[in-house]
């Protein structure tokens, strides 16, 4: 049953589940709004804001996770912000591992739902204001069935990114057990140690479950060619 | 403000394109926006639903739609608003398309058994819109505007993107619209097959203005009218029809009679006034009435006046009946010559086609 993986192995796969589950469902909140401004905005900010959005594609993971572990410090803005509020400091909890992923995963959901949003266009909206849709009403009854798709693209490559996050979290989380030691920092460790058969079997389990899911993802997309 | 039309006064500014249009229109029957592409005759139309925002005020049947700041957002007006290409919402069948607004305006529970019977889309209802052939979507797309009950409905070239074949097949929906729902048109085409078929009312749009307003007869009795530019000239005439005898309908023009094969007007019913067309080219003139000749359909007109036809070999005489309305007779200069005609002169028409245009319940 337990795979040959250690009780501290699973427990890192339970803390890396709940990380991108946790990930996902705020981003669907917050990825949303921004996805549905870029994708029907004629602002000149588009440009700039989807440059912002595109960001974590490109930087290394250590530049976004040492300028978050600023901003969440006790001199930061976020710090400011946890402090007024009472909270424990983020950085090295789990809260702050939420909070730096969704930074670092915002272009994977973000991207498929604005794409998702465009290819819905005005012509639906319209309809359905002529058949008596508020703008709030159209957007849930016509905009996000019609643009499903994406959001399940967006969800699915937002949780596996998050579950391959590794130096954001080293950055954010540090390498606290049952807090923010997910599975790729523990991978990270049994190597360190050496354990190197312990490292043999948590990989070999990250790599089924990341082929599982992009086999999904990619078996699932309708294909264009056909139909 | 007539209480009983939509007074329109807006203007709508873009890069390359202005609309201003301060026009009243009549607030009942099918009101044409015919013009050319570019015209701006689809964007009026848009600035009537409230889909576009220009400057200005709009006024329907006293409602006030738009005033300065005011401005009544498209999901609260009443109307319905059919679009080129039906746009119907991928993600519900037939029968979720029919009841996406039917449910907002508060029509629960409304029948809507007349209007999938009206337009004959009862066996579509559990179809998802792409397993739908274009004239069946069309169709479903005034479907779902009219399960709205409407007090107004706007439609955007609903013909436009379908064949020949499909058209046949709609206008006689369009038709029963007209004629069986006391709702307001406005009927945006640059078909003029569509507007004579169609229309009580034409308004001529070019450059993002209005160059004309005014009712179909008067629009068909210019003899540069828009509506045929470069084609032979067709008249609009409104006929009662009578008893059918020896399987010939009679209809009656101004005190004489057209006669057509019943089974061409099944709608003709004896009361009935029927709109008629008649195309220049199917009229010829003789100075006699002629009982020795095959073509039944004879009637006696006066020549109100001669000018050039679009064919430069031939003119187009204007023909008026005793009760005013108006015919053309497209013939040769020649036969002119011969037959020294005249403003004035009493002639006898010979008409060899008569199209039913469907029946006038005005």
């Amino acid at each position: 049953m337990s795979l040959l993986l250690t009780a501290e192995d699973w427990q890192t796969i339970g803390l890396t589940i709940k990380l991108a589950g946790t990930v996902t469902l705020c981003l669907f909140v917050v990825g949303t709004p921004i996805a549905w401004w870029l994708g029907r905005t004629a602002s000149r900010l588009k440009g700039p804001i989807g440059a912002v959005v595109a960001l974590p594609l490109v930087l290394p993971p250590s530049v976004l996770g040492f300028y978050l572990l600023l901003a969440m410090g006790p001199y930061g803005f976020i710090g400011h912000f946890t402090n007024w509020l009472g909270v424990h400091p983020l950085p090295f909890t789990f809260w702050g591992l939420v909070v730096a992923s969704t930074f670092y995963s915002l272009p994977f959901m973000v991207q498929p739902l604005q794409n998702a949003f465009e290819a819905v266009g005005d012509k639906p909206l319209e309809a359905a204001a002529t058949l008596r849709a508020s703008p709030w009403d159209a957007f849930f009854s016509v905009a996000l069935p019609m643009a499903l798709p994406g959001f399940l693209t967006g969800g699915i490559l937002t949780f596996a990114h998050t579950v391959g996050e590794f130096g954001v979290v080293l950055m954010i989380g540090g390498n606290l057990p049952g807090e923010t030691r997910v599975a790729s920092v523990q991978i990270y460790d049994h190597v360190e140690a050496m354990e190197y058969a312990g490292a043999h079997r948590l990989s070999a389990v990250m790599l089924v479950f990341s082929f599982l899911v992009l086999l999904g993802l990619y078996a699932w997309r309708p294909n264009p060619k056909k139909a | 403000m007539a209480a009983d039309t939509i007074d329109l006064d807006l203007t709508l500014r873009w890069p390359e394109f202005t609309l201003r249009v301060a026009q009243s229109l009549p607030g009942r029957g099918v009101t044409a926006l015919f013009g050319h592409s570019g015209s701006g005759k689809t964007t009026l139309l848009r600035c009537v639903a409230g889909l576009e925002r220009p400057q200005g005020t709009l006024r329907f049947k006293g409602q006030s739609w738009q005033d300065g700041n005011i401005f009544l957002p498209a999901y609260k007006r009443p109307l319905g608003y059919v679009f080129q290409d039906a746009n119907l919402f991928p993600h519900l069948s037939v029968r979720g398309n029919l009841r996406y607004g039917m449910k907002r305006a508060g029509r629960g529970m409304v029948r809507i058994d007349d209007i999938v019977e009206l337009l004959g889309i009862g066996h579509l209802l559990e179809r998802k819109p792409a397993r739908l052939s274009g004239g069946e979507r069309q169709r479903v797309g005034i479907a779902r505007a009219l399960a709205l009950q409407p007090q107004l409905l706007l439609m955007d070239e609903p013909l436009s993107a379908l064949d020949i074949k499909r058209k046949q097949e709609i206008l006689p929906y369009l038709e029963r619209l007209h004629n069986e729902l006391d709702i307001p048109i406005l009927y945006v085409t640059h078909a003029p097959a569509e507007v004579l078929r169609l229309a009580d009312h034409v308004v001529m749009m070019g450059g993002g203005q209005v160059q004309a307003s005014l009712p179909l007869r008067e629009a068909v009795a210019q003899p540069d009218s828009p509506l045929f530019a470069g084609q032979s000239h067709v008249a609009v005439i409104q006929a009662r029809a009578e008893e059918a005898t020896d399987g010939l309908r009679r209809l009656q023009v101004a005190g004489q009679w057209l006669r057509v094969p019943e089974d061409a007007c099944s709608s003709c019913q004896p009361g009935k006034t029927m709109r008629l067309q008649l195309a220049a080219r199917d009229v010829s003139i003789s100075l006699l009435h002629l009982p020795e000749i095959s073509i039944n359909n004879q009637l006696q007109a006066r020549v109100v006046d001669i000018a050039p036809a679009a064919h430069p070999v031939n003119v187009l005489v204007r023909l008026e009946l005793g009760d005013g309305q108006l015919l053309f007779a497209e013939i040769t200069r020649a036969s002119r010559e011969r037959l020294e005609l005249h403003p004035g002169m009493l002639v006898w028409a010979l008409v060899k086609a008569v199209a039913l245009a469907g029946d006038m319940t005005a």
